[in-house]
């Protein structure tokens, strides 16, 4: 199967659009509308408008020229072969998302919605966020297209990522604090939703992810498969064949189906997405949502969720904000179910040994997300053995995590951030570290030293 | 023939509009809040709506949320809204369920449906399941004759009244202001020309009024043109304020007196 997946550079001009969802937003048995009827008739329009609007070739036009000059696409593959002595004799090649403008592939999504509301005459844009990259995405495209901007934000989240709070604001948009719930992104999602049914006529919900009701989750992976598409060509051009393996992490599963679409049809390549399986997904304490959960309805969609026996969503946990979601798209739900795509869980210390090991060995800092699927790749390349080629999408870059990454390598507080020559191997972890960090850091240590 | 096209039938003949109260089940827990519902009835409410709760109340103002929140954290399930189901019957007035759906797909629509029938529920009001999703729903309530209530909104198309009205039994709920629970201090016209344009396509279904009414001059001027007069959060605020089952029965009196006040105006 390592070689078998060579194809004529030919295919990949006219890369395939999926067979789903369906005219309504199913992806099999998953996605759909689970809303209130007062949002349907602004579902309804975006999806008239969306269809319209992906058919007209002057938005075509628009859009590839703001991906190309306000974005920097495409990003650029890299290889990374100091990185790669770490699985397993595996080449690992990173599609460079965290290059984009804002640092991060919510960009890719947000230039879409923005036009699409500018499209629809509507004049405010508001958004959910977690770690704060699609609020920041957000605020950036309402500053370039004059829109007014409300991004909300759990309480807990606006702690845990005061740097984006303070970005966010820099670029004039409001930041909510939401303070009902769990206070975190899914809370923000609800708040998000009731101010949208309440000013829906002056304003656009700018999604983040592939979940929610139709039509974002088909919307949102239209705007994300770029990612994909650019990787398949720039995998053919430089190596003339396709990965063995695409890997992304999962939250809501953004940038994992925008890395995956373009490859569904290779069925020679594995799919597979890395979900923050936190503490451990036998803990109880992750954010695994397809590893760890079952079907059910949330935030306007049928999808796998973590729920308690009522039907109660359970509180997700990851030391990445952009990954501590209790739901997931429809689509992963469905890639899952047929086979297409496998899920597998990271725990937030191998995450955060991937994080190090990436740091020092390639001179790149990742976001804590991101690392989730370097560290399925450094499992995966082991599996796989010598030789195989694995294409990790790295979401995003990690300024915002610094702080967070600090505190998880015991690097000191704030004041005094001093690594020294390699990660400091004498201190203890901060709470919630477990031995891999430790075991890593110790090995790069010795070997930078 | 539907429990509660015929309860809000008979108020109809009686020249007013009906009463239906809204509570959860398990604020401030599940004793306290049947007893309310019960206070609710013998202060004159026709109809209890038992609130299931549920940790993402998207459709729910502030008020509302509170209350739902302690609930969940308490780990309130269908038992115990099934229990509060049997007390409303009990006494007198239609008990119907008021769910987000996926407390309800958890728990398995045919046995909800099963379960919530030999218990003497009317049926159940689902805010977040539009008639496109219903399949199963529809398919379970026809079996057992249970009434259905999906809502239409002031942004609904005349399409969209017209399929969504042919999916119901009982009532449809006219969700008046778009936005969501919570008391407002007027009732907004939206109310009245969204009730008009629905009667015009289902003129036999009656149309129930729901969002922002707190007090009796509203339920008055809401009962001037609806079948029936849906209040929440006015019922759910005099529980967060510690008035507890009597608070709830004054608040039912002063809202029925409303609600009959068209009939000498
Ligand atoms: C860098 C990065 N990667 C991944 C994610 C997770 O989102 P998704 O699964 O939609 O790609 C986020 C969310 O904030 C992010 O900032």
């Amino acid at each position: 199967m390592t070689t078998s997946a060579v194809h004529p550079p030919e295919q990949r001009l006219e890369p395939a659009r999926p067979s789903w969802p369906d005219e309504t937003g199913h992806f099999g048995v998953f996605g759909g509308r689970f809303v209130p009827e007062a949002l349907v008739a602004a579902l309804d329009e975006l999806t008239e408008a969306y269809r319209a609007m992906r058919a007209d070739p002057a938005f075509q036009e628009e859009f590839a020229r703001l991906q190309r000059d306000y974005t920097g696409r495409p990003s650029p593959i890299t290889e990374v072969a100091r990185f790669a002595e770490h699985c397993g004799g595996a080449r690992v090649l990173l599609k460079r998302e965290d290059l984009n403008h804002t640092g991060s592939h919510k960009i890719n999504n947000v230039l879409g919605q923005a036009l699409l509301t500018k499209r629809i005459g509507k004049s405010r844009v508001i958004a959910e966020t977690g770690a704060g990259q699609h609020g920041v995405a957000t605020a950036t495209a309402a500053a370039l297209m004059g829109l007014s901007c409300t991004v909300y934000m759990g309480e807990e989240d606006t702690r845990r990522q005061a740097l984006n709070v303070a970005r966010m604001r820099l670029l004039g948009a409001e930041v909510i604090p939401v303070t009902t719930g769990s206070r975190t992104l899914k809370d923000a999602i609800n708040e998000a939703f009731r101010d949208w049914v309440t000013n829906v006529e002056t304003t656009n919900y700018v999604f983040g992810t592939v979940a929610g009701p139709h039509p974002f989750p088909e919307m949102v992976r239209d705007f994300q498969r770029v990612i994909g598409d650019e990787a398949r060509a720039q995998l053919l051009e430089r190596e003339g064949r396709l990965p063995d393996a695409v890997l992304a992490c999962v939250g809501g599963g953004s940038n994992a189906i925008g890395v995956f679409t373009a490859f569904v049809p290779d069925d020679g390549v594995r799919l597979v997405g890395l979900e923050a399986g936190g503490d451990g997904v036998d803990t109880g304490r992750h954010a695994a949502t397809i590893t760890g959960g079952s079907p059910g309805v949330l935030h306007g969609a049928r999808s796998y969720l973590l729920q308690d026996d009522n039907g109660q969503t359970i509180e997700s946990h990851s030391i990445s904000a952009g990954l501590d979601y209790p739901g997931v798209g429809p689509e992963h739900s469905h890639l899952h179910d047929i086979g297409r795509a496998e899920y597998r869980a990271v725990t937030d210390a191998e995450a955060m040994e991937a994080f190090a090991l990436l740091c020092r060995t390639e001179g790149i800092i990742p976001a804590i997300e991101s690392a989730h699927a370097l560290a399925g790749a450094m499992r995966l390349g082991q599996e796989l053995g010598p030789d195989t080629l694995l294409l990790v999408n790295l979401s995003g870059r990690g300024d915002k995590d610094v702080e967070t990454a600090s505190r998880w390598f015991g690097l000191g507080d704030r004041e005094e951030v001093d690594p020294g020559p390699g990660l400091d191997t004498d201190q203890q972890p901060t709470e919630g570290a477990v031995t891999q960090g430790d075991a890593v850091a110790g090995q790069d240590a010795g070997e930078t030293a | 023939m539907s429990a509660l096209g015929t309860r809000i039938g008979a108020a109809t003949a009686e020249g007013r509009s009906a009463l239906i109260a809204y509570l959860p089940v398990g604020y401030p827990d599940v004793d306290a809040s049947i007893a309310a519902m019960v206070a609710a009835v013998e202060g004159g409410a026709d109809v209890v709506e038992i609130g299931v709760p549920y940790s993402d109340p998207g459709m729910d103002g502030p008020v509302i949320q509170q209350a739902v929140d302690v609930a969940v954290r308490a780990g309130v399930g269908m038992r115990d809204v099934l229990r509060a189901v049997e007390a409303v019957a009990a006494a007198g007035a239609v008990p119907v369920v008021m769910s987000y759906w996926n407390p309800i797909e958890r728990y398995g629509v045919d046995r909800f449906a099963d379960d919530l029938a030999a218990a003497g529920g009317a049926g159940a009001i689902t805010p977040d399941l539009i008639p496109d999703e219903a399949g199963p729903w529809l398919a379970a309530t026809e079996r057992l004759g249970l009434d259905r209530v999906f809502l239409v909104a002031p942004s609904s198309t005349d399409a969209r009244l017209t399929s969504t009205t042919a999916a119901c039994r009982g009532f449809v709920y006219a969700a008046s202001t778009m936005g969501v629970t919570g008391t407002r201090s007027t009732v907004s016209d939206a109310a009245e020309k969204l009730v008009a344009r629905t009667r015009a396509v289902a003129p036999d279904l009656a149309v129930c009024v729901g969002l922002g009414v707190s007090d009796a001059d509203q339920a008055a001027e809401v009962a001037g043109f609806a079948d029936g007069v849906i209040v929440g959060s006015a019922y759910v605020r005099a529980m967060l304020d510690g008035r507890g089952a009597d608070g709830v029965r004054a608040l039912s009196g002063e809202l029925a007196e409303g609600v009959r006040r068209q009939a000498g105006a």
